[in-house]
């Protein structure tokens, strides 16, 4: 066919365009939904309680990604600063994920238990009082705000629709407790979740403010548990190749 | 083409007039704070400890900015500029392309102001909260249905090759928009959302809308641009038609393949990534096909660089874009991309097209479309200079700095001693960074001062065309 005929019928063009332009993506991620070796099988991997849920609301608020990754690659280089490559069952319960594409700041994904939470708040609240050399915000309002969870029930029931599974009835809780044992399991339900939330921050004091519930808790609660989920001492050297 | 008085009167020129306003508005804000928010990775200070001013929350502000407020402003007027004047028929429905210009105004400014007070979706180019993608999804479709009735009244049986480019440009964006934004609200009244897709399909989708942004809101759609105001300011038809046949299917068939090398070394499947690293590579020949399509239409024309102000900046666009399209697929291939991903090198190689390339393209296209607009010459061909060589040494500052700051973070962060440790810390690398950053903030800051002088000179020679239209009236009566 002669391209004059497309040049002078637009619902041709337009339809050309449509068929042509929508082909890459059909073909790039419609499979990544399908294919059962995208998202390894891997022990550990957990959906967030609601105060790291909260933590993770404000670190997308105040937009870390935008100068810290949380995606390890497979180099010795990364390896020796930041541990593990990350896989991608590590990000599954992430809507939405939070690779990042620039590093200004060092990678986040393993930088869970790295530091104490004292030293987490202090850096947060005057980066350069701890690291000099940085050139991070400083963060002081995570401290004089209190963290507002009100609607805590309602962020985790709209993740819950998104396939995240937190849990409202009985039978949902069941399968979390055979999924994740019963620890996870009551943490994931809706039901509890002011009270989960409540009772983690006052027994984790994550801010070292135990009489207030602040910003700073729900963030350094989300900052601890970056990358300690799975336990890679449980998997041979090389086993996680295979999904690659 | 020749016009009559009456044809030219029918046009809708009010529409372009203010989004090319709008454009220049936006424009000259979202450099300032692309500026600023250098300057808060120099000097830290400058973040003063405000919640709304921290580098975190502006950057979303500047690229908004300067993507959707003056890259899309000026794609609206100069789209409305091209489709009536290549089909000689006035825009379709008055009050809808209203709408479309009130749409998008609202969206980019109700964008940054939710931005800096904390709602995001926290997806690079997308992080307008749901409510705002809902007014830019209506807002989107409506464009496309005033322009494709537009298109239905031209005189010509042919449709203009820079209109299939606006086609491709509007078709692809309101896909992309529509699926990267999947999202389920917390609640009906408030902005929080979390997206429907999680991880790696989440990363997939979104590196194939963030691409796609470039490919066809930044590239495909100021190609439309191009293939008007050049061969309209060198005088020159279009250097090769079956060039610019083949290059347009070709650069909308692949630029939606390439979006996974954002991804290369992550946990996506080496399967995706390696198909856009493929596709990246190939990508370069439909890229290069535009590009010597619009420089060789300069052939004949050649002495008009000397001279006319407006073709340099047209002429210097076409070889940003030659040398950015070269570079994209070269930071595509695996091993490139394993030192400069995550590092100064992708700002460097993203402003060196959006400044070098469509900022550049809107410039020219602007001095050529804003004096026949209001039916006068530009106010001051000396400013038009001035600007021109402030943008140009701003750009090459920006480039070259964020090449140094990225390849020399890359290597350092890579760097082993005689024991096989890591040669150095994370935080040496950022200490490395502060002159480049101071480099790149000054190239800035010329860059805008450059668009600042533009405004000025738009704004005097709007008023300038008033005034004459007012004395002709007053002389005709």
């Amino acid at each position: 066919m002669k391209h004059d005929k497309i040049e002078k019928n637009l619902g041709l063009l337009m339809l050309f365009t449509m068929v042509v332009i929508s082909i890459g993506g059909l073909v790039e991620i419609v499979p990544l939904f399908h294919i059962n070796d995208t998202i390894e099988k891997v022990e550990g991997v957990r959906p967030y309680t609601p105060l790291e849920l909260r933590g993770r609301d404000i670190y997308q608020r105040e937009g870390c990604y935008l100068c810290h990754s949380q995606m390890i690659r497979p180099f010795r280089d990364e390896a020796l600063r930041y541990g593990h490559y990350s896989l991608a069952a590590e990000s599954k319960y992430d809507h939405p994920f939070q690779w990042g594409s620039k590093r200004t700041g060092p990678d986040l994904a393993r930088v869970g238990e790295k530091y104490s939470n004292e030293w987490q708040v202090q850096h947060l609240i005057a980066p350069r009082s701890v690291v000099p050399e940085s050139i991070m915000p400083n963060y002081p309002w995570l401290m004089k705000n209190d963290l507002a969870f009100s609607d805590i029930a309602d962020r985790l029931r709209a993740l819950k629709k998104v396939g995240v599974p937190y849990s409202e009835s009985k039978a949902e809780y069941e399968a979390n407790v055979k999924e994740f044992g019963q620890d996870v399991a009551e943490m994931l339900d809706i039901q509890k979740a002011q009270e989960n939330l409540i009772k983690q921050a006052q027994s984790g004091n994550y801010d070292g403010d135990a009489n207030r519930i602040t910003e700073m808790e729900a963030m350094v609660a989300y900052l601890q548990m970056l990358g300690t989920l799975v336990d890679f001492s449980q998997y041979d050297e090389g086993h996680f190749v295979q999904f690659r | 083409m020749a016009h009559s008085m009456a044809a030219k009167a029918e046009y809708n020129y009010d529409i372009i007039k203010k989004f090319a306003a709008m454009a220049m508005v936006w424009g000259v804000l979202g450099m300032f704070v692309g500026f600023y928010a250098a300057s808060e990775l120099a000097f830290p200070i400058l973040n003063f400890d405000n919640q709304y001013i921290t580098f975190g929350r502006l950057r979303p502000v500047h690229t908004t900015l300067v993507i959707f407020g003056f890259g899309g402003s000026a794609l609206f007027a100069t789209s409305y500029y091209i489709v009536q004047r290549t089909c000689q028929a006035r825009l379709h429905g008055t009050g809808l392309a209203n709408f479309t210009f009130w749409g998008w105004q609202i969206s980019v400014a109700a964008g940054v102001i939710t931005y800096m007070l904390g709602y995001t979706q926290a997806r690079e180019y997308a992080e307008f909260e749901w409510p705002i993608d809902l007014l830019i999804t209506v807002t989107w479709v409506i464009y496309l249905y005033v322009f494709v009735m537009t298109l239905r009244q031209r005189s010509q049986p042919h449709i203009y090759v820079a209109n299939w480019f606006f086609i491709a440009f509007i078709l692809a964006t309101a896909i992309l928009h529509v699926f990267n934004n999947l999202a389920v609200p917390v609640d009906m009244f408030g902005m929080k959302s979390y997206s429907l897709f999680s991880g790696v399909q989440d990363a997939m989708t979104q590196w194939w809308y963030g691409h796609n942004a470039v490919g066809f809101f930044l590239t495909a759609a100021f190609l439309g641009m191009m293939y008007y105001f050049v061969p309209k300011q060198a005088g020159r038809p279009v250097y090769s038609y079956r060039l610019s046949v083949i290059h347009f299917w070709a650069l909308v068939f692949l630029y939606m393949w390439v979006g996974g090398h954002h991804l290369h070394w992550t946990a996506l499947p080496d399967w995706t990534s390696t198909l856009a690293a493929t596709f990246s590579i190939i990508l370069l020949m439909p890229s290069w096909g535009g590009m010597i399509n619009g420089i060789m239409t300069m052939s004949g024309a050649w002495d008009k660089l000397r001279t006319d102000p407006v073709m340099r900046f047209l002429i210097v666009s076409l070889s940003f874009y030659g040398m950015s399209t070269f570079e994209g697929p070269m930071m595509a291939l695996k091993s490139v991309n394993a030192l400069s991903h995550y590092t100064d090198w992708t700002i460097g190689h993203v402003h060196s097209g959006a400044l070098g390339w469509v900022a550049m393209v809107s410039f020219g296209s602007f001095y050529h479309m804003v004096p026949k607009l209001y039916n006068t010459k530009m106010y001051s061909e000396k400013l038009i200079f001035t600007h021109f060589w402030l943008a140009t040494i701003g750009i090459v500052l920006y480039i070259t700095a964020m090449w140094t700051s990225g390849i020399g973070q890359g290597l350092i962060l890579r760097a082993f001693d005689s024991y096989g440790n890591l040669a150095y810390t994370f935080v040496e690398s950022v200490s490395y960074l502060h002159g480049p950053y101071i480099t790149r903030a000054i190239g800035g800051f010329l860059f805008v001062t450059g668009a600042a002088i533009m405004a000025y000179n738009l704004y005097m020679t709007a008023k300038q065309g008033k005034r004459e239209a007012a004395e002709a009236a007053a002389a005709a009566a």
